[in-house]
């Protein structure tokens, strides 16, 4: 295999398209063509049904939710609701999929035309939404007797039905250009965004993690000036790290490819989590031919304008204008919030200063030590062992002196040690700051009987020189001291 | 001439997943030209402007509510399966998806 | 004396309610019969005495509580395996789904349970409703009661001979290009296509998602229409279902067996006269007799053209195949049903190909075949979007033809039932069954087969075509043309003997 190139050496020479679709599960009640429920977790095969395990003669019926939820979407997204809008089979055999097609839509989808615009490095970037459809996930095959669990070596697999049929949005972009080296950061910025606007509709709990929301990137490179490339499909890359991972690593291999005169093949890949590489999938001997056809089971639908009205007014507040709100609100420039957003702790600072906290300690707090921690660890700030209420409660206690900044850093190995909340890591940890004037003044009368001269400097009104003391006394108390009232003492007997 | 090859209906055999023998290929290529040829004369009919039919009765905006129904007993999902095991439909080993 | 198998369901139903027979005398005396002939007719797949006479218990001991129940409650039906029962095997006379016993019920059925009806078993017909003559069933075939030399016509063959050998007063069938009404003429039994959306489908076995409509296979008009007002109405678990009160159908028959049609206007197809050249001339003369008998009655006679006509079964034998291919893509040994070729070697992408092969007939495999063809890529256009176009071109036809009559009649098949194997060697030959029968199911519309003469001493069928949600004008007039019979031709079937 050809050597990677680096980032920049590649983004010097190669211009990347990118595109991303992105499929999100709602979170309806039941199911997309019949009433099971949707709860995560149920035991297996437990939330199924004729329709959903396609037995002979069941027919599908539209859950109105669903249809609701995706207009929403589509508005959300700046998109054109459809007038006359209907489902179509995609016709290919699955195991996971029960009627060997999945009711989908083809060429008329629900919403079209829309746009999301991200700010990253300062800069806009529109990216313009193709399609948005509605569709049905399917069910989860869990493969037994390979090594590694998964389908590769494995000697047979199990098919759960339970996720069969949730309702499944696919959210589709036009091709992006001209994001240059910043690709990989577009890419994340536009499904951080899409994220956290379907997390504002209150649609889904797009969580990553769960599958709930699922990313297939594409990308192309192309010279300056030339036409673009073949594209690669990068199938399942479930977190917002590993979309900027993967773009990135595409954009190096491809184009350590191209310079080796060799040509891209458009093909399916597959993202590993672990190594931050991609893989082809299997080449299929023949084309796939899905056969579209309206599906001639569920009625076309013909959302009134009335109804997409009113389901535009329902819309809540969009991230957009939240952020706008909370930057002014926090007393934040550009480029923090900038900084917040793109740290993913929007939600976070929010909370952590709904918890009581004073948002500029909010801020420091998860921008600062703990996006340290999460980078450290190669995790999401979000799934740091550390929630909103701890950081407030870690803020309160050196607001209220008894932890200073160092004391606290110590405080949150234990909590992310999962020790406990912060005062029980303070506690257990001795690590409270000394405002027992008692100790203090015991720990400064030994600091002078130790530093007559320092002592006598002081006396003579060189005040500088309490550093010498303070420095002994903090030692003396393990840091634990609060400099502040050791002064105050240290003065208050040399003068 | 022949509009359908003895290739093309195995390609077609392959996507509807059937595992045809040599002697069907022969019959069906034979059969599906005959039919095929009575279904050209669609070709000579004007249907320029024609909206499709894809429903008999058009119906629009068939919604169900939101509202969950019983599932069926897990016994009774499992037990038309050919195969089951934890609870789950046994199927052989599935062609790799990744390499 | 009327043994109680000569008793009409209506005759039947009345006794039942009166007291004067129980349901279990009924139900026994058709059981008794299905043993006696059915070795010849072969018209079941799977009988449940069991359960028909529990069922037929508890309906008499209700009349004896004095309960009031509905109009056919304690009358023995009989349902084609294409419409999914509870408890009962399922198998649409398919291998594939040999031994599948259903975890819930058709729409249909359970309107049939709840009007207490003793279900006597399960039907033969064509593998998944995909024949005309009931030969390309995986199991057997069935015989025509009238000459067991021949077919009973398809893919409801089983139904329409249990209907016309008296092993069952009434049958559920379905229809998707004419499968009540064909097998309907030639057994010389009422059978009615109601009005797409007019009845349920969920629990239906799809063949042809679009055209797919089951009802109901009776010795007469009336029967016919007590049965479709029980299986008939809105259904929320089928999103093509039709919300609007049933058409009054009992009510037209009892109208139509006064034998008065003053003032109805009946369409004959200028086009399907002309390509009377398929028609068998004994057909032809039947029919026609029929025609004077509705004049005698008072119907005018208007000529109405449907140029389309002609494209009706090419278009047909697109559509239906195309819904096929993927209405049968679930039959692929995972979830039900048969599988083939599991033997640890093959991978599942295999074992499903294996199974497919193992489990379909020449006849559903044909038709996979051909609906892939017609969808896939490169052919899409040609085919199936262009039969879409065509079948726009005929639901215009016909519903401008009822702007000029109140129903439309033609001869429901263009032969009399033919010999075993006449006409399995050429598909095509087959398909011609079907001629006069498929434009409904295009159009949507409901038609209905009465049985109109003999031809070669074999049963000649009328349809009787109305307008979407227009079922109640077929049943009168088929019901009218019955009153011109002295006896019905149902009920001068040759005796079937056992064997």
């Amino acid at each position: 295999m050809t050597k990677l190139n680096t980032f920049e050496q590649a983004v010097e020479t190669y211009e990347p398209v990118l595109g991303l679709e992105t499929h999100i599960e709602l979170d309806t009640r039941t199911k997309m063509f019949c009433g099971c429920a949707t709860a995560f977790g149920a035991e297996p095969n437990t939330q199924v049904c004729p329709v959903c395990l396609a037995l002979p003669g069941a027919l599908p019926v539209a859950n109105r939710a669903a249809i609701e939820a995706t207009i929403k979407i589509g508005l959300a997204l700046n998109c054109t609701i459809a007038s006359w809008t209907r489902f179509a089979r995609k016709n290919y055999f699955y195991p996971d999929m029960p009627k060997n097609f999945q009711t989908s839509q083809y060429e008329e989808p629900l919403c079209e035309d829309g746009y999301v615009e991200v700010v990253v490095d300062g800069e806009v970037h529109r990216v313009e939404i193709e399609r948005v459809h509605l569709e049905e996930d399917t069910g989860k095959t869990l493969h037994v007797g390979g090594t590694t669990g998964r389908i590769h070596g494995a000697t047979e697999s199990l098919v759960d039905y339970n996720r069969a049929g949730i309702p499944l949005v696919e959210i589709v972009t036009r091709p992006v250009p001209g994001t240059g080296a910043l690709a990989p950061e577009v890419a994340r910025a536009y499904t951080a965004e899409l994220r956290d606007i379907v997390r504002s509709l209150g649609v889904s709990d797009v969580r990553m993690e769960q599958g709930s929301l699922r990313c297939d990137v594409n990308l192309s490179l192309n010279k300056p000036g030339e036409e673009w490339g073949t594209r690669t499909e990068t199938k399942n890359v479930n977190s917002l790290r590993s979309v900027e991972r993967a773009v990135r690593y595409e954009v190096r291999r491809q184009s350590a490819l191209l310079d080796a005169g060799e040509r891209i093949f458009q093909e399916t890949r597959h993202f590993h989590e672990a190594t931050g590489e991609t893989s082809p999938g299997r080449s299929k001997e023949e084309a796939t031919d899905y056969r579209y056809f309206p599906e001639p089971d569920l009625a076309v639908m013909e959302p009134s304008r009335e109804w997409v009205e009113e389901l535009r007014a329902s819309l809540p507040e969009l991230p957009r204008k939240r952020r706008e709100r909370l930057q002014a609100a926090w007393a934040l420039g550009d480029k923090d919030m900038q900084s917040v957003v793109n740290a993913d702790a929007v939600d976070l600072i929010e909370a952590t200063v709904a918890a009581g906290a004073a948002p500029a300690g909010a801020v420091k707090w998860w921008l600062g030590e703990l996006s340290r921690r999460a980078n450290e660890s190669g995790a999401e700030l979000t799934a740091l062992a550390i929630d909103p209420a701890q950081v407030a409660e870690l803020q309160a206690m050196v607001d209220d002196g008894r932890l200073n900044d160092k004391l606290a850093r110590q405080v949150i190995d234990g909590v992310l040690a999962g020790e406990g909340s912060p005062a029980e890591v303070a506690q257990k940890r001795g690590l409270e700051v000394v405002s027992d004037t008692g100790a203090l003044e015991t720990a400064v009368d030994e600091a002078i009987a130790a530093n007559p001269a320092v002592a006598d400097k002081i006396r003579g009104g060189t005040h500088a020189a309490a550093g010498v003391l303070i420095g002994a006394v903090m030692k003396a108390t393990k840091g634990q001291a609060d400099a502040g009232a050791v002064r105050q003492i240290i003065l208050d007997k040399l003068s | 001439m022949s509009t359908i090859s003895r290739e093309e209906v195995a390609h077609l055999a392959r996507l509807a997943r059937l595992e045809v023998t040599d002697d069907e290929l022969d019959a069906f290529a034979g059969q599906l030209d005959v039919i095929l040829q009575s279904m050209k004369t669609l070709a000579e009919v004007d249907t320029d402007g024609v909206q499709p039919t894809s429903h008999a009765v058009p119906l629009v905006n068939v919604f169900r509510e939101d509202q969950p129904q019983p599932s069926l007993p897990r016994d009774a999902v499992l037990a038309g399966g050919p195969d089951t095991a934890e609870d789950r439909f046994r199927v052989p080993r599935i062609l790799d998806e990744e390499a | 004396m009327t043994r109680i198998i000569d008793k009409t369901a209506a005759e039947l139903a009345a006794a039942i309610r009166d007291g004067d027979l129980t349901s279990v005398a009924v139900t026994t005396a058709f059981l008794d019969r299905i043993d006696a002939v059915d070795g010849t007719v072969k018209a079941f797949l799977h009988v449940d005495r069991e359960g028909a006479l529990a069922t037929a218990a508890e309906v008499d001991a209700a009349v004896a509580a004095g309960e009031d129940l509905g109009p056919l409650a304690g009358v023995p039906i009989a349902i084609k395996d294409v419409v999914v029962t509870k408890g009962l095997p399922t198998t649409a006379a398919s291998k594939i789904l040999e031994g599948w016993i259903p975890p819930y019920d058709a729409t249909i059925v359970e309107r049939i349970k709840a009007a207490r009806m003793p279900i006597l078993g399960k039907t033969n017909m064509d593998e998944f409703a995909m024949g005309s003559s009931t030969e390309y069933s995986a199991y057997f075939p069935t015989r025509n009661p009238w000459d067991t030399g021949r077919i009973p016509g398809g893919s409801g063959g089983g139904s329409a001979a249990a209907v016309a050998a008296k092993m069952a007063p009434l049958a559920i069938g379905t229809d998707t290009g004419g499968s009540i009404r064909q097998p309907g003429a030639v057994t010389g039994t009422f059978g009615a296509k109601p009005t797409y959306g007019g009845n349920s489908r969920y629990g239906l076995i799809a063949f042809s998602s679009s055209l797919d409509t089951p009802g109901p296979v009776s010795r007469n008009a009336l029967d016919g229409a007590l049965l479709h007002e029980v299986i008939s109405g809105y259904d929320p678990r089928d999103s093509t279902s039709i919300d609007a009160p049933v058409p009054p159908v009992v009510e037209a028959a009892k109208a139509g067996a006064n034998g008065d049609l003053t003032g109805v206007k009946l369409g004959v197809v200028k086009e399907f006269k002309e390509g009377a050249d398929a028609a068998e001339p004994g057909v032809v003369a039947a029919y026609e007799a029929g025609v004077e008998q509705l004049v005698k009655l008072g119907a005018e006679i208007v000529e109405v053209s449907c140029p389309s006509f002609a494209y009706a079964l090419p278009t047909y034998y697109l559509i239906a195949p195309s819904e096929a291919s993927s209405n049968l893509a679930r039959y692929d040994g995972v979830r039900y049903g048969l599988r083939a070729g599991d033997d640890g070697k093959h991978s599942l992408e295999e074992v499903m190909s294996l199974t497919r092969e193992a489990g379909f007939g020449p006849e559903v495999k044909r038709r996979i075949i051909l609906g892939t063809y017609a969808l896939s890529a490169g052919y899409v256009d040609a085919f199936y979007r262009k039969a879409q176009k065509v079948r726009t071109l005929i639901r215009q036809d016909f519903e401008k033809a009822f702007t000029q009559v109140d129903a439309i009649i033609s001869p429901t098949t263009p032969f009399i039932a033919f010999a075993f194997g006449a006409r399995t060697g050429d598909p095509y030959q087959m398909y011609l069954a079907d001629l006069y029968t498929i434009p409904a199911n295009m159009y949507g519309g409901p038609g209905v087969s009465v049985p109109v003469g003999l031809s070669e001493g074999m049963p000649v069928g009328l349809q009787v075509m109305g307008p979407v949600l227009g079922d109640d004008i077929t049943y009168r007039v088929a019901a009218a043309l019955e009153s011109t019979q002295d006896v019905l031709l149902a009920d001068t079937a040759p005796e079937t003997e056992g064997k």
